[in-house]
């Protein structure tokens, strides 16, 4: 299992580190959203992988599985889930508005002001 | 208990879902109450900032619980002396804000705003690893809103950059957050100070990992040399103020390498060895060499302001990685100044803008700005502290850091390189300012280019080029360049507290003992004494690791 768990979280970041350096921002998001699964995987794990036991103290269970990282993951998991959504709509907006989806910056001369966008 | 320290974190959260539900369609009680708000945190900042001014510590168990299970707050020296530093900045770049009708040009300004600052303030505050990642989040996500306030293709598309790269950050944080999770069992940052002393050498090779991915995540927020990429066209682009405001947030990275490094992994400890004067230190001088270079380069005002901003984090960050007491001190005072010139530095650029033709900040002569004289001024008072002359806080900052890394064994380094980037510095503002309000005068035509054909005329009814300034933003710009001028007239009482704060800083041991030592609600066990080994595990003076329960 611990090799499953590893391999999982390994091709998840490779997958998602891939995504992110792409040049458009539909494929750099589905990366970010990639690493942070891995990273959840990853959080789960590091209260070690246990099977089959309660996360909860009680005088029944003969040991238990660290609740800590659960409820760390499930932080994460709703940060994550608001970020991405957040970064999908950032991202629509500079599509919309640009009607270009590249990530990086415009190739020649174009950088943020020269454009007189004066913060209008 | 008292329950002062957590109001810098409850106030603007209050007063953010109070704007976004009931103000939303007033923009001047929206406005008033945030500013009110703002004064109120400025009053309470500075309360806690004299009750910590004595050496006292304060320690906040959320929900009563006690460390390291429970959340805490602690408020010592240097947190309480970054909240009220983020306290008077807030004060005043809100003031611009308002004064300059940047606040109406989007929605939820102000609501963002107050998120903004409850994240900054949570992130100063708190003394949990994991509870430091949330407020990272929420000053990142309201900070994902402020730098796209007003919109446009360009602000959008480098928000995109902006947003990614800190989603990257957060990515890289949890994976830190998980490791030390993963080698010690505890989030707690005094937990961790003391479980990390406590644990055999062999035993290291995550926990080395960690503090390095913990480094680069910070670094990432100062934006030291590798990672400073989202930092010049954000800031650049961001709306005046926000780019204002995000003047803290490079500090915040600085206060949390800071606290971490001094608190969890101190100087001292092995398995750091070698962090900071093998890698910290070359990575902040050549931070400090590109900025200043990207000051001489730029080819606009703003972007001019956001590298000078990489070249003082560059600066503030070798003061910090020689790891001594006098390079601690001097890297505060030097975090201080650099925090007020660069806000002021930025609604300057702001005020020259609305004033040019086609609102543009390229540095080329353009017929003279209306009101040149004084917002010249404005820009060399605040160009002189950034660059580091005398005889404002600059100079004091870099004559303290230079003197603070007289012992490092990279010595000749440091100095060439600051003493260097300060001259590059200084040729790049007087430069730009030369050519902005010197120059300008050798234009023939009308002074206040009001009918250029080529503007837009929206854009004139908007913000008319030849208006006065207006009194708000010079009283903002003016209250920063005042506290440049304070911390310089004052640099004595405030070089002495910032030493106290460094020495508060390398003693932990009174940390550590009043974040767990403190009783508070622990998780005790209902039925008592049955025996069963983890009927005990809740409590923290059990010795072992809570991942090492498993096998």
């Amino acid at each position: 299992m611990e090799f499953l768990v590893a391999s999982s979280i390994g091709v998840l970041t490779v997958a998602g580190v891939y995504l992110v350096l792409r040049l458009r921002t539909f494929p750099v998001i589905l990366g970010t959203s990639l690493l942070s699964y891995a990273v959840n995987v990853f959080l789960f794990a590091t209260g070690r992988l246990v099977v089959n036991r309660p996360p909860i103290l009680s005088d029944d269970a003969l040991s238990y599985t660290d609740p800590l990282p659960q409820a760390l993951v499930l932080t994460a998991i709703v940060i994550s889930f608001g970020m991405t959504a957040v970064v999908v709509m950032i991202a629509l907006g500079a599509y919309l508005s640009s009607n270009d989806d590249h990530v990086d910056d415009l190739p020649e001369g174009l950088t943020t002001s020269d454009k007189g966008e004066g913060g209008a | 208990m008292t329950h002062w320290i957590i109001t810098p974190i409850v106030l603007p959260a209050m007063m953010a879902a109070f704007n976004v539900l009931v103000l939303r369609h007033h923009m001047t009680l929206e406005r008033v109450f945030s500013m009110a708000s703002m004064v109120a945190l400025l009053g309470i900042a500075a309360g806690l900032f004299y009750g910590a001014s004595d050496g006292t510590m304060t320690l906040y168990q959320l929900g009563n619980w006690a460390a390291p299970f429970g959340i805490v707050l602690v408020g010592d020296r240097l947190s309480t002396l970054f909240v009220l530093l983020t306290a008077i900045l807030a004060v005043l770049v809100l003031l611009y804000a308002i004064g300059s009708g940047w606040d109406k040009r989007g929605k939820h300004f102000h609501a963002l705003f107050q998120f903004q600052v409850m994240g900054i303030m949570g992130a100063f505050l708190t003394g949990d690893a994991f509870n430091l990642f949330v407020f990272f989040e929420v000053l990142l996500i309201a900070s994902y809103g402020l730098m796209i306030h007003a919109g446009g293709a360009d602000r959008f598309r480098v928000g995109v950059q902006y947003v990614v790269f800190n989603l990257l950050g957060s990515t890289l944080f949890l994976f830190a957050l998980g490791t030390i999770y993963a080698e010690t069992g505890t989030l707690n940052m005094a937990d961790l100070a003391q479980r990390i002393a406590a644990l055999p050498a062999d035993h290291t090779a995550g926990l080395r990992v960690g503090a390095v991915l913990l480094l680069m995540v910070f670094a990432i927020k100062a934006a030291i040399l590798p990672l400073h990429f989202w930092l010049p066209s954000a800031y650049a682009t961001a709306p005046a103020p926000v780019a204002a405001l995000f003047a803290i947030m490079t500090k915040v990275g600085a206060y949390a390498i800071i606290r971490f490094f001094t608190l969890v992994f101190p100087p001292e400890l092995t398995i750091t060895q070698g962090l900071f004067d093998t890698w910290l230190l070359p990575a902040a001088l050549l931070t400090l060499a590109l900025g200043m270079i990207g000051v001489l380069a730029a080819r606009q005002l703003d972007r001019l302001v956001a590298f000078s901003v990489i070249g003082s984090m560059g600066m503030l960050m070798a003061a910090v990685a020689v790891f001594t007491h006098a390079g601690i001190t001097a890297a505060l005072y030097y975090a201080l100044n650099s925090t007020f010139a660069t806000a002021a530095l930025f609604l300057i650029v702001d005020v020259v803008r609305t004033r040019r033709a086609q609102n543009s900040v390229a540095l080329q002569a353009e017929a003279p700005i209306a009101g040149g004289a004084l917002i010249a001024g404005m820009f060399f008072a605040a160009a002189i502290a950034m660059a580091g002359l005398p005889p404002l806080s600059g100079f004091v900052g870099k004559l303290m850091i230079l003197e603070a890394t007289f012992d490092s064994p990279l010595v000749w380094w440091v100095w060439a390189v600051v003493l260097g980037s300060s001259l590059v510095a200084v040729v790049g503002f007087a430069r730009a300012g030369s050519t902005l309000f010197w120059k300008s005068h050798a234009i023939e035509g009308d002074p206040y280019c009001a009918d250029d054909p080529e503007d837009d005329q929206a854009e004139h009814e908007l913000r008319d080029p030849t208006e006065a300034v207006p009194a708000l933003p010079v009283i903002a710009i003016g209250g920063l360049l005042a506290c440049l001028v304070a911390i310089t007239v004052f640099a004595g009482p405030i070089q002495r507290q910032l030493s106290a704060t460094a020495d508060q800083l390398f003693d932990t041991a009174p940390y550590i003992s009043l974040v767990l030592e403190t009783p508070g609600r622990a998780i005790k066990d209902s039925h008592g004494a049955d025996g069963e080994d983890h009927s005990a595990d809740a409590d923290h003076a059990e010795p072992p690791a809570m991942g090492e329960k498993e096998h």
